[in-house]
């Protein structure tokens, strides 16, 4: 097979047929304004998905880390099925599935189901995460609040999570970096977002490509731009620790 | 006034100590000493509630709490009356000297910012820190730091401060400018209880020195009689052997 395949490659090259062909910039360039288009569609999806995994996330780190009875065996298995199972599975599942179960969900549309299912799935991942920055924090200084009257809350609120959050912040980013890669998969359920958008230019011009070399070159910028943000972020946060 | 009345700790099987009575008047200055890991800290911990007692009675000034049952407001109500020193310092890493000090008065207390900041300035003053306002605690020196963790306990206004060890974990040349603030505030009458190694410091500036051992109270007086005329052999015995290293003049 292989064989045969060299063969006709060397024979076209032989003959003077071209094996490449020269990659089309203007086309490029003529998409990359039409995909820009549905760059928003794409931020506002992980946006949405990143604040409420956020909430979520938090609330399942203080359920774990108080081991509050009941809640805490409820947030073990929501974090182990939502870490257990693939994305693409647990999109399929609320968008396709759910709807036969729970009736009134018939209505819901492509963009919401992708936010649930990014909402879920990484808030999973962001509890673990926050939960290992609080419990991180030198109990010494919870210590040090109740010695001086804190309630649990206040402790939580002024001493524990500010300092979990300088910890968490650079693995939420990448979390974060990650859940817009992730929003690709809204695709799936039929929502015109950078990568159907593409996928539709693609199957009408047939440079498949240029379309998808300049869809994965739109994702790249922006992650290299969160990631400059990031490292300014974790440099502020550094503040308060350098001696 | 502040009262232990049997009070008990145990760590499963193992019983710290056991019917600890101990009675402080108000401006008194109370050192206890004794050897190592014989609950001295673990009775300190239980007065500001850092541990539970499994029994006994705690008394600070008009608030009086059976040990063993407290509720969460009465616990509440006696870490507002006591603050606490501790070994390692525990300031809030994320905040700066002034916010150290200043924390509790405004959530605690709940003064305004302005205020807290007018009396946290006044009170870096006293612990001559007044230029390291808005230094974290990863910039300051151990000594530093533990004068702000003194500082953070003065602000709470409480009627007792409990010290934990307070010099123990600083290098040499640290410990004496915390031993000077400690005198300090003994001679402005501050009630306090100390636990410490520093017998210099108990002979000079305890009302009254308790010596611990295996979980018991052995033997307590002034410190001129209980350094230079010991009753009991054990107490003996330990004197013996930290003078013998340090001795104090």
């Amino acid at each position: 097979m292989l064989h045969a395949t060299a063969e006709t490659l060397l024979g076209r090259v032989l003959s003077g047929d071209p094996i490449m062909h020269v990659l089309d910039l203007d086309y490029m360039l003529g998409l990359l304004p039409i995909l820009l288009g549905y760059l928003p569609l794409t931020l506002e999806m992980a946006g949405a998905g990143m604040v409420a995994a956020l909430v979520l996330a938090c609330l399942l780190a203080v359920v774990r880390v108080q081991r509050m009875p009941g809640l805490n065996a409820l947030a073990m298995l929501f974090i182990s099925f939502f870490r257990g199972t693939p994305l693409l599975v647990q999109l399929f599942l609320f968008y396709y599935g759910l709807p036969q179960i729970l009736t009134f969900l018939v209505a819901i549309n492509g963009i919401t189901a992708t936010i649930l299912g990014l909402t879920l799935h990484f808030s999973a991942y962001m509890a673990e995460s926050i939960r290992a920055a609080i419990v991180g924090v030198d109990r010494s200084q919870t210590e040090a609040a109740l010695s001086i009257g804190m309630t649990q809350g206040q402790l939580m609120r002024r001493i524990v999570l500010p300092q979990a959050t300088r910890v968490a912040t650079p693995t939420l980013m990448n979390y974060f970096i990650d859940m817009i890669k992730a929003t690709s998969l809204a695709f799936t359920l039929g929502v015109t977002e950078l990568m159907g958008a593409t996928q539709k230019e693609a199957a009408g011009s047939f440079l498949y490509f240029e379309a998808f070399l300049m869809v994965a070159v739109i994702y790249w910028v922006v992650v290299e731009l969160l990631s400059w943000l990031q490292r300014r972020l974790e440099k502020r946060l550094n503040r308060a620790y350098q001696r | 006034m502040i009262a232990l009345n049997g009070i008990t700790k145990r760590f499963g099987a193992h019983t710290v100590f056991e019917n600890i009575d101990l009675t402080l008047e108000q401006g008194e200055i109370i050192v206890v000493i004794g050897p190592s890991g014989t609950g001295k800290s673990t009775l300190l911990r239980c007065i500001n509630y850092l541990e539970t007692p499994d029994a006994g009675r705690l008394t600070v000034g008009n608030l009086s709490l059976d040990a063993k049952h407290a509720t969460r407001r009465e616990i509440l109500a006696l870490r507002r009356r006591t603050a606490f020193v501790f070994q390692n310092y525990a300031l809030f890493a994320n905040k700066t000297a002034l916010d150290n000090i200043c924390e509790g008065m405004i959530v605690v207390d709940g003064l305004s910012k302005a205020e807290a900041h007018a009396r946290g300035r006044e009170i870096l003053e006293r612990i001559g820190l007044a230029d390291k306002a808005n230094a974290y605690p990863a910039s300051l020196s151990g000594g530093q730091q533990q004068r702000v963790g003194i500082g953070r306990a003065m602000a709470a206004k409480a009627e007792v401060i409990l010290f934990d060890e307070p010099t123990s974990a600083l290098d040499p040349e640290w410990v004496d400018e915390v031993l000077a603030l400690m005198k300090h505030l003994a001679l402005e009458r501050q009630t306090m209880i100390v636990v410490s190694h520093e017998m210099q410091f108990a002979r000079e500036v305890a009302d009254r020195v308790v010596f611990m051992d295996e979980g018991r109270i052995i033997e307590q007086g002034p410190p001129d009689e209980l350094f230079t005329n010991p009753q009991d052999e054990r107490t003996q015995r330990f004197l013996r052997k930290v003078l013998a290293n340090n001795p104090i003049v």
